[in-house]
């Protein structure tokens, strides 16, 4: 937007077609379709746009071939008889280790998984970031500070111990240990979403609920959280895709029987025994990449806001 | 609720009780898993602890034992090799296509969601997928194939010395949306007037971007070198589902060695001692720009 006017001059400089138009006082230019700049520029974006859909078209279309054509054909070419096979087999019979009752059953932990990992993980904090942006005390830069700083630690490093502590308290290997694993480490980066946005609240707001004698929950519940709804949206894109998608901490801190989905995918399609069924490793691979991707088509703009907050900022 | 102003100065650690309480996980994971996992984890790095993490101290024996494996030193160079690589690929492709983006050009909603859309995928989805386009047998190479150059031999994921650029083809494909974003709302806060001055000054397009816009997108640019950098020592996922560090140990990562160190071989120490350099990666990336962003006594823009 900042830059019509340059553009079009450039345009209209380097296009032999349209020099008649001349210095034009009022108005921007009106650009022929056809100029060479014109060529350039959605040719370069129309060749990148096709790197970056090729390997989405590859994995529908190869989901929907039966194996014979796959061992003959190509890659790219369109199936000849579509088939949803495939799909079928990858939700509900293939094979895992000693189980084989297809993605379903990691489709329904990564349910179980993410659900209360979100709310846990958006309600500390959206709780934090309103004490750090409202009711500052004495340590709470400090502590927050170290938060962010953490945020950078390899994960490597705090796995360990964690691991420790869930032992202890019993609940390695569980849904619940991850979902405790998630709301920890979504915590430094949307405590400073929330932080960052309670600040930019009007503070006499805040100072006028004090005076009408409101306290810490209830200016939060009644006048924080009903102003900040879009935040919380975008926190909740952040955090869906987020652990929908994380491989790490699933690895990790589960067992076979409560392996998110992302794991199970690994482990069908890495798997070293038998033959390889390409068609339905895709189709596997599609039906993991669907609620993200759902998010992301759903959300629109909202996502990019969500990265773009995610993208620890100082 | 507050308990507060009330019996003019109550107890001081009872001032914003509320916030203190709401604060508790904050603390806690900030002093307990950050700092305190953090300090467990160097600390036992100069245990020799196997399958259960003893405190019985070797000094750095783990250390010199991690750098005179072969694996370890593959894994660092790989990371170094992708991580140089996927610097400088993930800037130019990003920064070129916000500036194609950023040309009011038309479907440019479009272009944008075809462009973000890998980064919603894990990096398993990315892996598997790219596994698949890269399969010598069905994928690129046998395509080529077929039309006709049937000595055309582009196989990255089965061949040790190049393994690492099939993993940035595919490493590339999943971030370059998120850096043209970010880029894109850093030309996009540029101020018109810069183009005109400039366009007035009569200097090429092409000078405007390399000499004007770029050194004043610097803080953009800073921003998205530290989550470029700092994704990409923590690369794991992307290996494991693409390569599974192979074939044979070329396409190891420090990520990687320390889960098979610390959850399958069962050599703790030589884990920790991984990790920690990990994290002596990391802290030589993010000192500097810390120093740079916050220190120095610079006001910023």
């Amino acid at each position: 937007m900042a830059n019509i006017g340059t553009l079009n001059t450039t345009a209209a400089g380097i296009d032999a077609v349209a020099p008649k138009l001349g210095e034009g006082p009022s108005g921007p230019k009106p650009r022929p379709a056809l100029s060479p700049r014109n060529i350039m520029l959605y040719g370069t974006l129309g060749v990148a746009a096709l790197y970056y859909l090729l390997p989405l078209y590859v994995m529908v279309v190869t989901s929907l071939k039966g194996m014979p054509e796959i061992r003959l054909g190509n890659i790219f070419s369109p199936p000849m008889e579509i088939t949803f096979e495939p799909w079928v087999k990858a939700w509900a019979e293939a094979c895992t280790g000693l189980n084989c009752d297809g993605l379903s059953r990691g489709f329904w932990n990564s349910v179980r998984i993410t659900v209360p990992s979100v709310i846990i993980s958006i309600a500390i904090a959206s709780v934090n970031g309103y004490a750090l942006a409202n009711w500052r005390f004495k340590g709470s830069e400090l502590f927050f500070s170290i938060l962010i700083i953490g945020a950078f630690i390899p994960y490597q490093v705090m796995i360990y111990p964690i691991v420790i502590i869930l032992r202890e308290i019993g609940i390695y290997g569980t849904l619940s240990g991850l979902v405790i694993v998630h709301s920890i480490f979504g915590m430094p980066i949307l405590t400073l979403l929330f932080r960052n946005y309670f600040v930019s609240l009007p503070e006499e707001l805040f100072k006028a609920a004090r005076v009408d004698g409101a306290g810490f929950w209830q200016i939060f519940l009644k006048i924080m959280m009903p102003m900040s709804l879009p935040i919380f949206v975008v926190a909740m894109i952040l955090q869906v895709t987020g652990i929908w998608n994380d491989f790490l901490f699933g690895v990790v801190f589960t067992r076979p029987d409560t392996y998110p989905m992302t794991v199970q995918l690994n482990n069908i399609v890495n798997s070293v025994q038998g033959v390889k069924e390409y068609n339905v490793n895709m189709a596997a691979t599609i039906l993991t990449g669907l609620v993200p991707l759902i998010v992301y088509f759903v959300s629109g703009r909202l996502f990019v806001r969500g990265i773009a907050a995610g993208a620890v900022k100082g | 609720m507050t308990g507060q102003a009330q019996a003019g100065r109550p107890n001081k650690l009872l001032r914003n009780l509320n916030a203190k309480i709401a604060s508790i996980p904050m603390i806690l994971t900030a002093l307990v898993i950050f700092v305190g996992g953090t300090f467990w984890t160097v600390f036992y790095s100069f245990t020799n602890s196997k399958l259960l993490p003893r405190l019985s101290f070797v000094g750095i024996e783990q250390y010199e034992r991690l750098w005179a494996a072969p694996r370890w030193v593959t894994a660092i160079e790989n990371l170094a090799l992708y991580g140089i690589l996927s610097l400088i690929f993930s800037l130019v492709i990003g920064f070129v296509l916000a500036a194609l983006m950023d040309q009011k050009i038309r479907f440019e909603n479009t272009f944008r969601t075809i462009f973000l859309y890998p980064f919603a995928l894990s990096f398993i989805v990315t892996g598997l997928v790219w596994q698949w386009v890269l399969n010598p047998d069905f994928g690129v190479q046998s395509v080529v194939r077929s039309l006709g150059w049937t000595s055309f031999t582009f196989n990255p994921l089965y061949t040790p010395e190049i393994v690492i650029y099939g993993i940035l083809i595919a490493a590339l494909w999943q971030g370059t949306g998120l850096v043209m974003c970010l880029m894109l709302a850093g030309l996009r806060g540029i101020d018109e007037d810069i183009w005109k001055a400039a366009r007035v000054d009569g200097i090429p397009m092409w000078k405007t971007y390399l000499l004007i816009v770029i050194p004043m997108m610097r803080p953009v640019f800073i921003t998205t070198i530290v989550i470029i950098a700092s994704g990409i020592v923590k690369v794991y996922d992307l290996v494991v589902a693409q390569t599974s560090g192979g074939p044979g140990i070329s396409s190891e990562v420090p990520a990687k060695y320390v889960y098979d160190y610390m959850f399958q071989a069962q050599n703790l120490g030589q884990g920790f001692a991984a990790s920690t350099m990990m994290l002596v990666t990391v802290a030589i990336i993010i000192v500097p720009w810390a120093y740079l962003e916050f220190g120095g006594g610079r006001k910023r823009g």
